[in-house]
Order: structure tokens, then C-alpha cells, then sequence
């Protein structure tokens, strides 16, 4: 009974490091795709079913004759994303409206992603947008002798100016009181709204004759012009690009970054090594603004060409979806815009050929964003075995904080 | 109870948690579950308790084979588990914990029958010697008493088999005593009890048979008659593992660290230090022992700059030291803090990351701008290398490492700069037998190189085989300090448990005569 029995051998030394081979590269990235891309996949599939159930040809042959039935079924789902396709990527037209989409999205996806690495949940960006778009909209309108090389860079800079100062008020209460950020910056939306509407009934910014809220035109000098002449996609995708470079860089290779990400992941053991913690908090912040302020200066100084209240159909909240669906990573939040601007731009061609409602493209997002909260469930429909890496889910941790 | 396990086995992706394992527990008998973190304990108990189904092998329960799909089926086996973090909600009393799920009810409206479960638990904790108020709130019971409701609680469910996980981790040597003393009377009664842990010296004083797992197979079972500790570690290491840490005579040198009158308040407010006064030397380990909770944390906060103080001073070479980790370590202190993934580590950053947490900002890792990341992987390959952590390579995130190679990271960390002042607090919590060794071995090491060491442990016997000397701390104040040839374990019990072995007098909070001895 007091047998004993040694049947191991001795523990063996320190194995030498594998090298991070090209495949394993491969198959790291593959294994953080997995739910974004089959995320998006049941989102269509859900779509499809949503498409069938409302086609009227479907619901009124369902009783009589199923198999006609699915046949119009089908055919309206077949319909609807072929529009949808060819709308956003069939044509020069539907490419550089896909990309101008796009460009909002990505600065304001940054914005979030940013926040999300240094654990801060920053539902304001619609309101950073906003102020953004005001500061570069006075910016805009006013000095109308510089020259173009001055006055776009000044006009641009004032909206991340804009956008940072307003982030920089939830941040500072939350380093100095603990106020959530959550709170203070969805609260902070409805200030910026009312503000912009305000400024533009004043003389400083409103359209003379004009009794509404609406800003001057930008000068020429501050406009963004279009890339290429005749498509309406102009430098403020660039400005976008280059920002998503920049944050890629500051987060992952800049010594700031190392704090973020640290403070990000645990606050803890972040002040343990003598990181501020409420440093990192206000910094993240203003740059997250900035970043906001950013998409509502390339809009205003690109697209539009003035400001009016509602300008943005929600960029600042989709922008949470696209930190979500990019992981909060830049190059996963570019591609995310870049999917969502598809979406956007092939929306109303595919309503004007097929009669299909633009708001199914909603639908489509909110499933998408849906699935993405919910890992578990696309990979339980896929039955796919969770992986080590935390993925997408780590950049929700500032809930808790 | 009679249990068997029979050729247990439990795969996880990429890991045999479990191979074959053989385990039988005899009625009446106390069988201990020895091993290393990792070595297939949690996974074999959790199969039967049912949270787990085995991929192969079966669980017979007096010879008849058993399935349990759920802890319910366990439960209604008749075995009982006390969880190492207590399951109990701390705002219902002793009684309501333990009738939660098997309720007594009278009449037809199913009332609560409170009284009928009091007595019953009563009746329990009379036969075992459990005692407990059976009307007290559980948030306002000492650890040791939960620990009894937990007990209760599967006695209450008709349990013949308790397994119990690493009971006496969370326990003062008083409380200890008293467990074993409870284990015994069950035992004597007819239950069966399996007691999970990994301190030799337990095992051999409580235990009737003992059985060794090691990296998910059972390495032998023993009796404690027949085996003695260095066997059992070299049973679960796989290798002699030495035990006691051989050091030479301290060569102590000047004044390092010096307190003087320090106070400070917890989080809530409440003062956890008390008034307290010490002085570390280059060159000796003061080790500070107590209970867990008597203001070491807040003590070692203060000293490393992440908690302000509330009175005193805090002095380092003479230098006085500002409330700000960073200012802290520049002035050359290390600091292994007491929690290794709430504050030592960041999960999520790579080996390579968490080996520069505290000097990333610092050349040559970084030139105020940007991170120069071939230094830092240079770095951690080389410190890793030479401080044994095992991983598969610098770029692996720290949180899948083992608890022993996450604790060497720190200690790598700490450990490569110059230090003036160590200060380790729990460093070894929660580690197997041979990390356990290994940090033991750097301790000593960075002492014999002058360093001054404060160690914060609530272990006794790290604590007395490491300190040169030995300060007990209760109640937020030092209320001894010994030499380690006086410091036995028993005299270190009554000092930590409050009682001052000389005059029998109990230090209060608030001061007393004992307190400045």
C-alpha cells in the first residue's frame, strides 16, 4: 500500500523559443478574424430571413404554394444584396461613395478604439464630432485672405482642437472625481448639440438672410478638395488613413502607448509602476477627441461644405460598433469602415432598383454589432473552440474601471 | 463512504489534465491530495463533483458505479466540497447560508422554518465541535468561523465525503489546529474526507493516507508513517527538492529603510498602521509575520509609494521618500507586490512587456518617444533565460504562463536592478514546491549582496526560515520582533493571534503595554 512509484522522468530544461514563424503569423491573424468575418456572415444570413418574412409576394403564396413562395423569397434576397453590391463597389460612382462613407467612420472608429486600449468607454464621440465640426467650421468661414496652404491645416487642426477640449471635460472629472465616463460623455452629446445649435444663430457663424441654424459656406481656401475631379471622395479619407497609421503607431511602438494599453488592461498594476493613472486618462481622452473632432472637421470642410445641426447620422455611436468589430485595432477599425461605408453607400441604389428599404442596412449593422457583443454565440453557431486570445472582447473592460 | 476512482482521465485542447488517475478513499479515513500548482487536482475534484465528465474511466461510490452530470448529482451522492473561496453571501446569517437550496418549510404556504434548521445545525455543530453562532451575519465572522459554516453547510446536505480545498490557506496556526481537530471528530464519525493542499508538514500531521499527483498522473500513495517531506516534494517535483534555505550569518551594514511614528488608513478610512517603527539594514531580511489583514498590505503600500501616509516618516538612506511608486523605485527599491496578477503583472502584455513594466519609459528601452521593442525582447529573453522562467517564447502573453513563471517574471523584473531595498510581500503565495525554492534561493542571494530585505509573509515557516528577523505585526502595530532561534512556530501563533506568550496579556487595537516590547 505505501508503494511508491516514481513513473516520470525528471522535469526537462527550458526548451528553446520557437520562432514566430510565418504561418503561425498567419494563423494568428486568421484566428482574429474568425468572429468579426462570421459575425458579418450571420448578420446577411439573419438579413435574409428578415428580406423573406417581409416580401409580399413571399407572405401571400406561403399558403398556397411554399415552394413559389421561397422561389420569391429568394429572389427578393438574391435582389437586395446583388443591389446592395453593385451599388457600393459596381461603379467608379458607388467605389468613391463607399470610401466617402468610410472616411467619417474611420476617424471616429479610431476615436473609440483609442479609448477602448486605455479602458475608457468614450460614448461622447458624437459630441466631439459635433464641436469639432463647429471650431473648424468658424475656422473655416472666417479669415478668408490666407492661403489655401494655411487656412486648411489651421481649419483642420481647430476641429481636433475642438473635439479635444470637449473630450478633455469627461476626463478630467473622471481623473479628478471618478465620474464615469460613461455618464458624463453621452450627457456632454446633448450639451454639444444644443451648443452648435446656438453658435449657428449667431451672427458669428449664421447664414445672413437665413432664420434657421445654418453656418456660412466654408471659403475655398479651408475647403478639403476632392481627390479626383468629379467624384465628391476627397483628402479627408487621407486625413483618415494617416490617422489610423499614426494611432497604430502610438499605441503599439510609442512610449505614451505602453501607458494607454498598460492602464487599459490593469489600472493596478499600471499605478504599481508608477504610471499617473489620471494622466493617461485626460491624455487618452483628448486625443480620442481629437480624433472625433477630426471626422466632424473632414466632413464639414469635404462633404458638406457648412455646418447645420444633425449633420451626422450617428457616426460617434456606430464608431463603438467599429472599435468593436476592429478590435480596437486601427487596420481591423479601417476595414470595419470601410465595410459599414459599403453598406451605407449601396443602400439607397439598392432601394431605388429593388424597393427594399434602406433601414434593412441598419438592421444588417445592429445584427452585426449584435454578434460581435456576443462571441460566444457565433462561435457556438459555428462551432468553433474559443481561442486563447481574448480578441475583440478584452476592449470592453472599461465598464468596470 | 467508500469512493473509487478509476482510471480518470481528462483532456483540455493541448493538455491531459488527468491520465488514468487511480484514487480510493476509505470510509472514516483522511486521505490528502498532494501536488504542484497544475498537476491535476482541481480537474480530478471537479470531476466528481460533476462539473466535469471524465473522457474515460469511472467513479464508483461504495463499489457502485456512478454519473454525475452536475454538482447536484454529487451533492445528492452525499459528498460535500468546501471551495477554497467561500461560496456563503455575506448579508443572510449562519443559519439562512446553510439552509439556502435545502430550505425547511412548515405550512401551506411553505414558510421559512428557521428554528427547525437552527436546531438541526445546532444539533451538528454540538457533534463535531463546529462551533458556530447560528444567528450571527456571516460579514461580521472571522475567516476560520466561514470556514466552519462552509463545513456545516455540507454536513447539513447529509455529506459522507468532504473534500476540502487547500482549507488552511486563509487560516491563522490557531485556527489550524482547530480544523484538524474538526477533521478528525468527522473522521472518527464515519465521513470521509479529501484534503487538498500543498504544505508537506499538514499532510503529514492529519492525514491517514496520502496520495501524490503529478503532472495529471498519481505518483504513489503513501502513509505518513512511512514517507517523510523531502520525500513527498521530490514525490511531486519529480526531482530532490531542498527545503531548507541554507543562508550564512547576515553581514548587516548601515541603515536602509527607516520608519518612524508611520500611520496609515485603509481604503475605508480606518487605520491599518498604527504608530509603527522599524528599521531595516543592508545586508538582513526582516521578515514581518501576522495575519493576514493586520495592516502588512497598507504597511507595504506606504513604503513603496502607493498609499500616503497619514502620520510619520518614511525614510530610505537617510533620504526622505515622497508617496509616488516611481520616485520610490529610481531611489532603488524593489517591490514584489503581494498580488501577482492584480498589481505585479498586466495580462495582456507579453512576457517581454511585463519584464520592463516599471523602466519601459527608461533608456535604452525607450527614447522618450517611442519603444525601441529589440531592446526590450533582447532584455526579457536574456533575463528570462536567466532567471529560469518557462515560456515559449518573450512575445507570449504573460497571463497563459504558470503561477511559479509568472512570480519569476516578477522577480526577474526586480531582482536585475540595482536595489538598496527589497521588499517582497506574499512572495511565494500560491506557488509549488519548486519555485517555492527557486525565489527562497534569489532572496537569500540579493541579501548576501547587501541589499536590505523586508519580507511580509503570513506563512510561518518561510517566515522563520528566512528572517534574520523577525517582526510579528498585529492589529496594525509591531507587536515583537524575534530572533529567528526564538521564533517558534507556536510562539509566533500567540503573538500573531493577538496574545503575548510572557504575561498572557491581549494586545488590543488602541495600544496597550504589550505593543512596545
Amino acid at each position: 500500500m505505501t508503494e511508491i512509484v516514481d513513473i516520470l522522468e525528471p522535469q526537462e530544461g527550458p526548451q528553446p523559443a520557437p520562432q514566430r514563424d510565418l504561418l503561425q503569423v498567419v494563423r494568428s491573424v486568421a484566428s482574429q478574424l474568425v468572429v468579426p468575418v462570421l459575425s458579418v456572415v450571420t448578420a446577411l444570413a439573419v438579413g435574409a430571413v428578415i428580406i423573406i418574412l417581409s416580401d409580399p409576394d413571399f407572405l401571400s403564396k406561403i399558403g398556397t404554394d411554399p415552394g413559389a413562395a421561397f422561389g420569391a423569397g429568394f429572389g427578393s434576397v438574391g435582389a437586395a444584396y446583388g443591389g446592395l453590391l453593385f451599388g457600393a463597389l459596381g461603379s467608379w460612382d458607388g467605389i468613391t461613395e463607399s470610401l466617402l462613407s468610410a472616411t467619417p467612420l474611420i476617424l471616429a472608429g479610431l476615436a473609440v478604439a483609442l479609448g477602448f486600449r486605455a479602458g475608457l468607454f468614450n460614448i461622447g464621440a458624437e459630441g466631439q464630432i459635433y464641436i469639432g465640426a463647429l471650431f473648424a467650421t468658424w475656422v473655416g468661414i472666417s479669415f478668408p485672405d490666407l492661403p489655401v496652404y494655411v487656412h486648411l491645416p489651421m481649419a483642420v487642426l481647430a476641429g481636433a482642437l475642438g473635439g479635444a477640449l470637449w473630450a478633455f471635460i469627461p476626463g478630467i472629472l473622471k481623473a479628478r472625481t471618478g465620474a464615469h465616463e460613461v455618464i458624463t460623455t453621452i450627457m456632454l452629446n446633448y450639451v454639444a448639440y444644443r451648443i452648435v445649435d446656438f453658435m449657428l444663430r449667431q451672427p458669428l457663424l449664421q447664414q445672413p438672410g437665413r432664420s434657421d441654424p445654418i453656418s456660412r459656406p466654408i471659403l475655398p481656401s479651408a475647403t478639403l478638395a476632392p481627390i479626383v475631379e468629379g467624384f465628391r471622395v476627397h483628402w479627408g479619407l487621407a486625413i483618415a488613413l494617416v490617422a489610423a497609421v499614426v494611432v497604430s503607431w502610438l499605441l503599439f511602438r510609442s512610449t505614451k502607448g505602453f501607458e494607454f494599453r498598460a492602464v487599459g488592461l490593469n489600472p493596478a498594476a499600471a499605478r504599481y509602476a508608477g504610471i499617473s493613472i489620471s494622466a493617461t486618462i485626460v491624455v487618452t481622452m483628448m486625443i480620442s477627441g481629437a480624433l472625433a473632432g477630426l471626422a466632424g472637421a473632414s466632413e464639414i470642410l469635404g462633404s458638406n461644405g457648412l455646418l447645420s445641426p444633425g449633420f451626422s447620422p450617428g457616426w460617434g455611436f456606430d464608431a463603438i460598433a467599429l472599435a468593436l468589430l476592429g478590435g480596437s485595432r486601427p487596420i481591423g477599425v479601417v476595414g470595419a469602415a470601410l465595410l459599414f461605408g459599403a453598406l451605407r453607400a449601396g443602400a439607397t441604389p439598392m432601394q431605388a432598383a429593388t424597393g427594399i428599404p434602406i433601414d434593412l442596412v441598419v438592421v444588417i449593422q445592429a445584427l452585426v454589432i449584435m454578434f460581435i457583443a456576443a462571441p460566444a454565440l457565433v462561435r457556438g453557431i459555428f462551432r468553433i473552440r474559443a481561442g486563447k486570445e481574448g480578441g475583440p472582447a478584452v476592449s470592453i473592460k472599461g465598464w468596470g474601471a | 463512504m467508500r469512493l473509487d476512482l478509476k482510471g480518470i482521465t481528462k483532456r483540455f485542447p493541448g493538455v491531459v489534465a488527468n491520465a488514468g488517475v487511480d484514487l480510493t478513499v476509505l470510509p472514516g479515513e483522511i486521505h490528502a491530495l498532494l501536488g504542484e500548482n497544475g498537476a491535476g487536482k482541481s480537474t480530478l475534484m471537479n470531476v466528481l463533483y460533476g462539473l466535469y465528465q471524465p473522457d474515460e474511466g469511472e467513479i464508483q461510490i461504495d463499489g457502485k458505479p456512478v454519473r454525475f452530470t452536475g454538482p447536484g448529482d454529487a451533492i445528492a451522492a452525499g459528498i460535500g466540497m468546501v471551495h477554497q473561496h467561500f461560496m456563503l453571501i455575506p448579508v443572510f446569517t449562519v443559519t439562512e447560508n446553510i439552509m439556502l437550496g435545502v430550505e425547511s418549510t412548515r405550512g401551506p404556504l411553505r414558510a421559512l422554518d428557521r428554528d427547525e434548521a437552527r436546531r438541526r445545525i445546532e444539533e451538528l455543530s454540538e457533534k463535531h465541535g463546529l462551533k458556530v453562532a447560528a444567528d450571527a451575519m456571516i460579514e461580521d465572522l472571522p475567516v476560520g468561523v466561514r470556514q466552519r459554516v462552509e463545513i456545516l453547510k455540507t454536513l447539513y446536505r447529509h455529506s459522507n465525503l468532504i473534500v476540502l480545498d487547500e482549507p488552511t490557506a486563509v487560516l491563522t496556526p490557531h485556527e489550524i489546529v482547530d480544523l484538524f481537530a474538526v477533521m478528525r471528530s468527522l473522521a472518527a464519525a464515519g465521513t470521509s474526507i479529501i484534503f487538498i493542499t500543498h504544505k508537506l508538514n499538514e499532510v503529514l500531521e492529519v492525514a491517514d493516507r496520502i496520495t501524490v499527483l503529478r503532472r495529471g498522473e498519481v505518483v504513489g500513495t503513501t502513509t505518513p508513517d512511512a514517507t517523510d517531506e523531502s520525500e513527498l516534494a521530490r514525490m511531486m517535483v519529480g526531482r530532490p527538492v531542498q527545503l531548507d534555505v541554507t543562508k550564512a550569518p547576515p553581514k548587516i551594514g548601515a541603515e536602509v529603510l527607516k520608519l518612524q511614528g508611520v500611520s496609515v488608513r485603509d481604503d475605508r478610512g480606518h487605520l491599518a498602521v498604527n504608530d509603527l517603527d522599524l528599521i531595516v539594514h543592508a545586508g538582513e531580511i526582516v521578515a514581518i509575520a501576522g495575519v493576514h489583514g493586520n495592516g502588512q498590505t497598507e504597511l507595504v503600500e506606504a513604503i513603496t509609494g502607493l498609499r500616503h501616509l497619514d502620520q510619520g516618516t518614511i525614510e530610505i538612506e537617510g533620504a526622505h521618500v515622497r508617496a509616488d511608486p516611481r520616485h520610490i523605485f529610481a531611489a532603488g527599491v524593489g517591490h514584489v507586490p503581494e498580488d501577482r496578477l492584480e498589481e505585479g503583472l498586466v495580462p495582456g502584455f507579453t512576457v517581454a512587456e511585463n519584464m520592463v513594466l516599471n523602466t519601459y519609459y527608461l533608456k535604452p528601452f525607450s527614447d522618450g518617444l517611442s519603444m525601441h521593442r529589440e531592446v526590450v525582447h533582447a532584455t526579457a529573453e536574456k533575463l528570462g533565460a536567466q532567471y529560469d522562467v518557462r515560456m515559449p517564447s518573450v512575445e507570449t502573453d504573460v497571463g497563459n504562463l504558470s503561477g511559479g513563471n509568472q512570480q519569476k517574471v516578477i522577480v526577474a523584473r526586480e531582482f536585475s536592478r540595482p536595489l538598496k531595498l527589497l521588499v517582497a510581500s506574499q512572495p511565494t503565495r500560491g506557488l509549488d514546491v519548486g519555485s517555492v525554492e527557486y525565489i527562497h534561493r534569489r532572496v537569500v542571494e540579493k541579501r548576501d549582496e547587501g541589499t536590505a530585505v523586508l519580507l511580509v509573509s503570513t506563512e510561518l515557516e518561510e517566515v522563520i526560515s528566512l528572517g534574520d528577523r523577525i517582526a510579528v505585526m498585529f492589529q496594525g502595530r509591531i507587536v515583537d520582533i524575534l530572533e529567528p532561534s526564538e521564533a517558534t512556530p507556536e510562539r509566533l501563533g500567540l503573538l500573531m493571534g493577538g496574545a503575548h506568550p510572557e504575561d498572557g496579556v491581549v494586545v488590543r487595537a488602541g495600544g496597550s503595554s504589550a505593543a512596545s516590547a
